[in-house]
């Protein structure tokens, strides 16, 4: 996307504008510049958040390298990032944030009964969801992968699945995905990634699958057992979103702006390096959809 | 059974040969099996440099050391015990008034306290602190908790002090009765402490299920004892360190809960003394 | 609860994985609780210390951790169980400890006198338990067993997170995929296990009633 046209569809264009400034101002720190000096139409969301100089944001507590509560407990990842980012564009410090952790059942509920502002958990754009909910970006499109023990030569892709046993989290979209897809493999679910990583140095199960970045956490701390399928190769897409509630669409361009700019100055970039990018070589951002 | 076995005769002679031939073969059988099933979780290199992670923390992408670990887990083990004592007294006085309105005479009441029992007993915890975070407006983790805890439990503790008043001897009611306390005042004062100094090894035991079930909370994603291990395991992304966090897991929690029997046993040795004394009980009150 | 409508093939398989559960684990676990029950007040003192370990360990221990060894620990001492199978002794090896902390409170509720007669009738230890000590334990047992296997039905959920898809796992994946009816899904499977427990309470009561006995 062109910075004409992201202008253009900003429409308060003094409000990029801010945030390029802060960007190139403050980068010494960690933190993401917070914007001093944005001003919000009245009765907006934006301008709700920015007046209480607090935002609520659900991320999970379990995603290595995306949401993953840290030594003290509070969250830290990618999605984390991409949760700062949104609120300094809004004039709210990252101590000022409040982190609540969502799992995957209520993501829907806590957007709809407003316990959160914005969900950044791993959460897939579909149009089940869409009913329910808005979604700003994707910010990332990850894809499911595979994961086998390092002397496994049989797995080769999603193709080579017959009669193999696969473990992956029970109520996540990697898991529907085999038993929508791969009925010939033999699914086992468990409640956490550990356990599926266990079950798989058992030999309990063949392979492990789920998003691609995860599975690269695992191999990267244990790189004499395990490894991915075809370096990495990722045979779904799953666009991550930022949940919103539905019919806020002022909320959902200013969102939508906000991740187009840090696509821009670099800093999303950056908030990937400091994360993910620990196990993955940074990506292309990709394409925002304002449907 | 205190004075003497009860349901066998004080062994002869002959008898405590057998009984010693009996004691060592036993012994030999039990720690046989405890070597093989050790030797062989040795071969299978299960005591390996996993268990590190419990002293010496090697280099993460996560940023964890030793003490965050250990962190973890009394961070886990104060949330734990924080929704334990919590439900606990809220869960035994909802009990005691269930049970007051079970034995109600009035019988739309008995029936409601039944429904309330019934349902509260057959629905999962998870399933009751997953409803109440969704439903009950404002509600945290903590209170999503503590709710499933105290309906099940209550629900729990009540069936118990009910099979308690109803092996008590008839007598009791009768004397009562007779002295013209009415059926509020029996209950207060002569059926329920008597109920609860009866059952309390039952209520104990609940009271243990009790702090076990607050481990179902990650469903509304609160950080308990083993959640918050279970997490370490997750943010290391290392399968294999679940073995040993597991391990200190079931350790505290093993510790904390016979801790907790043994100070119910000693509660039960001190409310025994006081029913030799001449005084009578004052207010009943239901500590487990 | 629509979902569930639509999904009704798979709701009727996780409910008799559940039922399947409870019931053969039940099974197991009333047995092997009454005989570690006996092996507690047995004449033999280091039978009584393997059964005063084995209940207190499983006792306290919460159930996910008991799970956790028989799925994930056991592979490492020689034999992998399949997940219906571990589900099975994780639940059952778990309950038995509380069917033996029940039956144990029944037989210290027989009267001592009970116990004195037969021996004085010349019963050994075995005809003692089985015949005059047991059968009256049981009566007031049967409440808190019928707690037992309550508790039993509903901690069958924990197999959903070990690869065992009962009532539970299959609401988890369920509102993943319909996530607009979270609440309908759950209230369907709080029926689903209502419909197990209440029966299972009334029929206690019922049992409670027939066998009452004045003291």
């Amino acid at each position: 996307m062109t910075t004409s046209r992201r202008l253009l569809l900003t429409g308060g264009a003094g409000l990029a504008a801010a945030i390029a400034l802060a960007a190139c101002g403050g980068s010494s720190s960690d933190e993401p510049a917070v914007a001093e000096d944005a001003t919000f139409a009245d009765g907006s969301t934006m301008k709700k958040l920015a007046d209480a100089g607090k935002i609520t944001i659900g991320t999970k507590f379990d995603q290595p390298l995306f949401g993953q509560a840290g030594p003290d407990g509070t969250p830290a990842g990618f999605d984390v990032e991409i949760g700062t980012l949104i609120a300094a564009a809004l004039g709210i410090e990252k101590k000022s944030i409040e982190w609540v952790e969502t799992v995957s059942a209520n993501r829907e509920p806590f957007i709809e009964n407003g316990k959160v502002d914005l969900v950044v958990a791993t959460y897939t754009i579909n149009d089940t969801r869409k009913e329910v909910v808005d979604f700003a970006g994707p910010y990332y499109v990850a894809g499911q992968a595979l994961m086998v023990t390092k002397d496994n030569e049989d797995i080769t892709g999603e193709d080579t699945l017959e009669g193999k046993k696969v473990a992956s989290v029970e109520g996540s979209t990697p898991a529907q995905y085999m038993t929508d897809n791969h009925p010939e493999a033999e699914l086992s679910t468990f409640d956490t990634y550990s356990n599926c990583v266990t079950a798989l140095t058992n030999g309990q199960v063949d392979a492990v699958t789920t998003d691609n970045v995860i599975l690269a956490g695992f191999v990267a701390a244990n790189k004499e057992e395990l490894k991915l399928v075809g370096d990495g190769a990722t045979f779904t897409e799953e666009p991550y979103g930022i949940g919103l509630k539905k019919g806020d669409d002022d909320f959902r361009t200013f969102v939508n702006d906000t991740l187009q700019a840090a696509y821009d100055d670099g800093s999303w970039a950056k908030a990937w390096e400091e994360t993910a990018g620990a196990v993955l070589p940074t990506p292309d951002p990709p394409e925002i959809d304002r449907y | 059974m205190s004075s003497g076995p009860v349901l066998y005769d004080v062994a002869g002679p002959a008898e405590r040969r057998r009984s010693r031939i009996i004691s060592v073969v036993l012994t030999v059988v039990v720690l046989a099996a405890a070597a093989v099933a050790v030797s062989r979780l040795a071969a299978n290199g299960v005591f390996d440099d996993r268990w590190r992670v419990l002293w010496d923390v090697p280099m993460n992408f996560a940023g964890y050391e030793t003490k965050h670990v250990w962190q973890a887990v009394f961070r886990g083990l104060g949330a734990t015990l924080l929704a334990a004592a919590i439900a606990l007294p809220l869960a035994a006085v909802l009990a005691v008034v269930l049970v007051s309105l079970r034995t109600s005479h009035l019988l739309p009441v008995r029936w409601l306290a039944i429904g309330v029992i019934e349902v509260c007993r057959g629905l999962p915890v998870v399933l009751m602190m997953f409803f109440a975070i969704l439903v009950i407006p404002g509600s945290t983790p903590l209170m999503a908790v503590v709710f499933g805890l105290v309906m099940y439990n209550a629900a729990v503790f009540a069936e118990i002090l009910r099979a308690g008043i109803a092996a008590l001897p008839r007598g009791q009611t009768e004397a009562a009765e007779s002295l013209g306390m009415g059926p509020a005042l029996t209950y207060r004062d002569v059926q329920l402490p008597q109920a609860v100094r009866m059952m309390l090894p039952s209520l104990i035991a609940q009271g243990v299920v009790l702090v076990k079930d607050s481990s179902l909370g990650y469903i509304v994603s609160y950080a308990e004892l083993l959640r918050s291990i279970s997490r370490v395991a997750d943010a290391l992304t290392n399968a294999s360190y679940l073995l040993p966090l597991l391990t200190v897991g079931a350790a505290v929690y093993v510790t904390l809960n016979v801790l907790l029997s043994r100070l119910a046993v000693w509660a039960q040795r001190r409310s025994g003394r006081r029913r030799r004394a001449p005084v009578v009980v004052g207010t009943p009150t239901v500590e487990v | 609860m629509r979902s569930l409508l639509l999904e009704h093939d798979l709701l009727w398989q996780a409910f008799s994985t559940t039922l399947m559960l409870a019931a053969v684990s039940g099974a197991i676990a009333l047995v092997v609780g009454t005989v570690v029950a006996g092996l507690r007040v047995s004449p033999y003192l280091p039978l009584r210390t393997v059964a005063t370990l084995y209940t207190e360990f499983l006792r306290n221990t919460p159930l996910t951790i008991v799970f956790f060894f028989y799925v994930f620990v056991t592979p490492s001492m020689g034999f992998t169980l399949e997940y219906k199978a571990a589900a099975i002794i994780a639940l059952s090896s778990y309950t038995s400890a509380f069917v033996a902390e029940a039956v144990r409170s029944g037989i210290n509720s027989v009267g001592v006198g009970q116990a004195e007669a037969a021996r004085s009738l010349g019963m050994s230890f075995g005809q003692n338990l089985a015949i005059v000590v047991l059968p009256q334990a049981f009566r007031t047992a049967i409440p808190p067993l019928i707690n037992v296997l309550i508790a039993l039905v509903k901690n069958t959920s924990v197999a959903g997170a070990f690869s065992v898809l009962e009532l539970f796992a299959m609401s988890r994946r369920l509102t993943n995929v319909h996530s607009g009816d979270v609440l309908g899904i759950l209230a369907g499977v709080a029926l689903c296990y209502l419909i197990i427990c209440i029966p299972l309470g009334r029929l206690a009561a019922g049992i409670e009633r027939k066998v009452a006995f004045a003291r």
